[in-house]
């Protein structure tokens, strides 16, 4: 399993790549794996406000469903349109075709509070 | 007839709309005796399109040929857990569709409907004695229909004391009907941890004057008693809370225990499991609820009461939670059951009751030791393995797709969630101990394959119809009908 | 006991087996305070002549339509079922299944359900349809359901007066602790759902609005007109059929504009049976497909590409998603989807317009020899299929006990349900009613000897 160092991550099993004030977020190569074959996502909209720890959308496999929590708070700027017809990116590219949304974020003092790709791992490690 | 792509007997069939041609009929219709008239012509719709034109012979064998590609009782075992897949008596089938009962029109008003009314009755008041609830309401259309009345009429005691409660404790073992039922009523759902049985402090710790109810079910789905259920059950009233339970698994105790007697308010029956009305596919079910004397002004309306020597149906509760569906109930069901009743008498209830749990005990000594048994207390009608003895990263899954190459229907596989790749098997009363030793053997004999040659697993089912269907594709792209393309 | 296989042998060896000396000892979990002290007191078994002779002089107690001349409709309709139905769904691979858990050995069911969900949706005119609902009243009851659930925040929901009466009732059960506010369109003047009333009762609050089609009264809505005004207001139109053979003469809900089509499906092939077992049915356009209730069943490819049918969309139902299911139901009405799915198949295309231009002439001419009578009126001018709706001048109970003398059951009184309707019958003509019937019942109306 592939966990990119340039990224950050949360213990919901979510990857957050910063891009200035902008972050876009996914579901982790782990998350992917234990959900199996992704069959329907379902995203906020743009321009959406979003809350740490609330639910931003919905990712269902063939016999699981899992909400997603925002990581972070801000407003959805896009989100990605590929995603409705092709579940499946998730599976096949988490890190990348498979990217969820992009956030403006509105309290950049979060940040601190993520995890990188060494203390991610250890927290799968131990789950 | 096209049945090019058949292999030998398993025969291939198109969909109706495939066999279709246009201009054959099935039908035949009384010649019209009375004057031709149509309503207005902008009222009218198009001839139906693409809907089937078929022969009356078209139909049998389109019918005759999909049912061999299932599999049922009469096919052979079917240990499904929690489902209770006894045999279904041949004669309640008879007796559902005598015209008497059959052709019975639900306007028709009570005094011509005497023997209608009379064997609802007498089904009421069966299910009280075999439960241990004085009322019995025969109106909710399934179990998950009598969660939802029963804990409807839970809200309406509570609220018709002034109580507002927002809170439902469900154990994690429980269905997923039962939190999805409660949630129908307004409640949240508070998950209650549970070690194979439910223990007081894990109630008490959970338990306070916002929780309205403890939705239980008992035995359990791992096969166990609540052993502290009395306890519990005096728990959860002193704090001003009712209990619920769920009686799906009823068949592992007519005759030994009444649900009733100790200290539950509220049980749905799952007529289509204890009572061997025919599960159809999947229904119709029928799921009466039993309640204490306090919830009875609750009920759903109608209920069937008795005037002098009058069976009528009973509109007048004032308190009544209304109705939960058209007429008075799945009688045709309650026909099937009030029949099975009849057939077993009191003490042929109990004997089934006995069997249903020597079975799957039987069944359990026989696999304990190769199959990995989680939950090693006394079990009754059912038992639950886990997956995790399988050699070579076998799971459930490729152990319930091989059992159908060995001609048999898997268990329940990956339910209660507390067991790790639960394999669920419930036998019932009705399979001879030949069958459960030639299951048996199967088991074992796929537990030693998974360990020489896993890959007769993970190809299973290789006899089956079908193969292993992609359900992925299915939930991605749904296709739900089929359209002319 | 005819249908307990074990003799006392091998009762005996499991329990060798098991390691315990007696049954009993198989119930140590039960502690002694949970045991029953006493036998049920319950009858002794009867054999199965013996049984089949005490349900036979029940059954013999209820006046069946085929020996009375029965007029009775109100969401259970007297259709005749062609002998197929009952020989089919006989098959006992069929109806001793369960929910096609295990798709491999289950592709009978799977693929009937499909052929079903199909059916439906050309009936309605809808997209999507589901596996089953238990009956039209709780389908009706879903539907508002999913109008809730679909619309964010809306809390109303406006019932026409003329949704049938038991449909009204079950909403409001499953309703009662929603915070769902319901309100009544009147309908009861001209048997039609006011129109004016509802464009005055629509605000940005109404998640759905629910009519009959036809309605209660036998009457056919115009749809189309309440499509556009509770769309315009942002609301779904929930279309409830409890007599469905309509579908085969009437412009579909579906082409009219309807958002949900649920309805009663007991007339395809189902027996009265008392009031059940029926069938509810539920369709929704594309937009709806994720918020059904209930089960789906989706066409897929197995390992070797050979076409093969599998219960999908799953993660919607309780099972999986628990207390945020889009319903609680689980077995519902698999057997029913059979009888009408070979019903339908049986009728086809043809057939079904043929059957329901015969009830509609049927019922048309008993209307209009009713309507020569004195004493009698017809209420309500709009068109019909097989119901409508009659005032008499006498007081209706005793009416209905002279009819019910002379071999009828001429219809349901409406006062209960309606107050305003004081003396009126709610009468039903099916192809199961001979014109001679129908010439005996006016006769017998019109205070005749038979």
């Amino acid at each position: 399993m592939d966990f990119p160092d340039e990224l950050k991550y949360t213990e919901e099993h979510e990857w957050i790549l910063i891009e200035e004030d902008v972050v876009t977020i996914g579901i982790t190569d782990f998350a992917q794996d234990q959900l199996g074959d992704v069959v329907f996502v379902e995203l906020p909209e743009v321009g959406d406000r979003l809350e740490t720890g609330k639910t931003l959308g919905v990712v269902e496999s063939v016999k699981a469903v899992s909400d997603v929590y925002a990581p972070l708070s801000g407003e959805v700027v896009e989100i990605n349109e590929a995603l409705p017809d092709e579940p499946e990116l998730l599976n096949t590219s988490a890190y990348e075709d498979g990217w969820m949304l992009k956030l403006k974020l509105s309290s950049p003092k979060e940040l601190d509070s993520l995890l990188d790709a060494a203390e991610y791992q250890k927290f799968i490690a131990q789950d | 007839m096209s049945s090019t792509d058949s292999r030998g007997l398993v025969l291939d069939e198109k969909l109706l709309f495939e066999l279709t041609d246009p201009g054959r009929v099935g039908y035949s219709l009384p010649a019209p005796d009375v004057p031709q008239t149509v309503p207005r012509s902008e009222l009218l719709r198009a001839e139906i399109a693409d809907f089937p034109e078929l022969s009356e012979v078209d139909v049998v064998r389109h019918y005759t040929r999909l049912s061999t590609w299932n599999y049922g009782v009469d096919s052979g075992f079917y240990p499904l857990g929690s489902c209770t897949m006894k045999y279904n008596p041949k004669v309640n089938e008879q007796a559902a569709r005598l015209p008497g009962f059959a052709e019975l029109h639900p306007h028709t008003p009570d005094h011509l409907s005497q023997g209608a009314l009379q064997l609802m009755y007498e089904l009421q008041q069966d299910l009280a004695e075999i439960s241990g609830f004085p009322a019995i309401t025969l109106q909710p259309a399934a179990g998950a229909q009598g969660e939802f009345a029963g804990m409807l009429m839970i809200r309406a005691w509570h609220e018709a004391k002034g109580q507002k409660r927002h809170k439902v404790m469900i154990p994690d073992t429980a269905h997923g009907t039962n939190p999805a039922s409660a949630s129908l009523c307004g409640y949240d759902v508070v998950p209650v941890a549970s070690d194979g049985v439910l223990s007081k402090a894990a109630v008490a710790a959970v338990m306070d004057d916002d929780v309205a109810a403890l939705m239980v079910t008992n035995p359990n789905t791992l096969g166990l008693f609540e052993s502290d259920i009395r306890e519990i059950c005096e728990l959860v009233h002193a704090k001003g809370g009712l209990v619920y339970c769920d009686g799906a698994n009823l068949n592992a105790l007519m005759g030994i225990s009444r649900p009733g007697d100790i200290g539950i308010d509220v049980m749905h029956f799952n007529l289509h499991k204890t009572f061997s009305t025919p599960h159809g596919g999947g229904g119709p079910g029928s799921g009466p609820v039993g309640v204490v004397e306090k919830l009875q002004p609750f009920m759903p309306v109608p209920v069937v009461v008795k005037t002098g020597e009058l069976f009528r149906l009973d509109y007048a509760l004032p308190q009544s939670v209304g109705r939960v569906k058209g007429f008075a109930g799945h009688f045709s069901i309650l026909v099937r059951a009030y029949a099975y009743i009849l057939a077993m008498g009191g003490e042929g209830l109990k004997r089934a009751t006995e069997l249903a749990v020597l079975n799957a005990n039987y069944v359990r000594a026989r696999l304990e030791g190769t199959y990995d048994l989680p939950y090693k207390q006394r079990s009754l009608h059912e038992v639950v393995f886990s997956e995790t003895a399988l050699a070579n990263d076998c799971h459930t899954l490729d152990v319930a797709k091989r059992l159908i190459d060995y001609g048999y229907h898997p268990p329940t596989i990956y339910f209660p969630l507390v067991v790790k790749g639960a394999l669920m098997i419930e036998p019932t009363e009705t399979e001879s101990k030949q069958t459960l030793d030639e299951f048996c053997d199967a088991l074992l004999a796929i537990a030693e394959e998974a360990k020489t040659d896993p890959d007769l697993l993970k190809q299973a089912p290789v006899r089956a119809r079908v193969k292993r269907l992609d359900e992925a594709t299915a939930a991605r792209k749904p296709k739900l009908r089929w359209t002319k393309d | 006991m005819r249908y307990l296989p074990h003799t006392d042998v091998d009762v005996q060896q499991m329990l060798e087996t098991i390691g315990v000396e007696k049954l009993d000892e198989l119930f140590s979990g039960i502690p002694e305070s949970c045991r029953l002290q006493a036998p049920l007191n319950l009858p002794a078994a009867k054999s199965e002549s013996e049984m089949m002779a005490l349900l036979g002089v029940l059954a013999a107690q209820n006046a069946k339509v085929s020996e009375w001349d029965s007029f009775l409709g109100g969401g259970a309709y007297n259709h005749f079922i062609p002998a197929v139905v009952d020989h089919l769904v006989s098959r006992s691979e069929f109806y001793t299944a369960y929910t096609p858990y295990q798709p491999e050995i289950s592709q009978g069911t799977l693929q009937a359900v499909f052929e079903f969900q199909t059916m439906i949706c050309q009936l309605t005119g809808m997209d999507v349809a589901n596996a089953s609902m238990y009956d039209g009243a709780s389908a009706c009851a879903e539907a508002v359901l999913l109008a809730l659930r679909t619309g964010r925040k809306r809390s109303r929901v406006l019932l026409s007066q003329a949704l049938h009466p038991q449909y009204r009732e079950t909403v409001a059960t499953y309703c009662r602790y929603l915070d769902v506010e319901l309100e009544e369109i009147p309908a009861v003047e001209s048997g039609l759902t006011d129109q004016k009333q509802l464009a005055q009762l629509l605000d940005e609050r109404v998640a759905a609005v629910v009519v009959g089609y036809p309605n209660y009264f036998g009457q056919v809505e115009d749809l189309a007109a309440f499509a556009e005004t509770t769309h315009a207001a942002g609301a779904r139109l929930i279309a409830a059929v409890t007599e469905p053979l309509s579908l085969a003469l009437f412009k579909s809900p579906g082409e009219l504009g309807a958002d949900v089509v649920v309805g009663e499906g007991q007339s395809f092939g189902i027996p009265l049976s008392y009031g059940g077992p029926g069938i509810g049915f539920f369709a929704v356009k594309q937009k709806d497909m994720r918020a059904l209730p209930g089960r789906l069943v989706g066409e897929t490819i197995d390992q070797d590409g050979k076409r093969g049918f599998v219960l999908t969309l799953a993660t919607r139902e309780q099972h999986i998603r628990r207390e945020k299911a889009t319903s609680n139901i689980c077995s519902n009405q698999g057997m029913c989807t059979l009888m009408v799915a070979i019903y339908l198949a049986l009728h086809g295309k043809q057939g079904l317009r043929k059957l329901a231009e015969l009830n509609y002439a049927k019922a048309a001419y008993a209307k209009q020899q009713i309507a020569l009578l004195d004493g009698f009126e017809l209420v309500f001018g709009g068109e019909h299929f097989n119901e409508f709706v009659i005032r008499c001048s006498e007081p209706v109970a005793g009416l209905l006990q002279r009819m019910e003398q002379q071999g009828i059951l001429s219809g349901i009184a409406l006062a209960q349900d309606y107050p305003k309707l004081k003396n009126c019958l709610l009468l039903c003509v099916t192809e199961q009613n001979s014109r001679e019937q129908i010439d005996r019942l006016v006769t017998a109306l019109a205070g005749g000897e038979l």
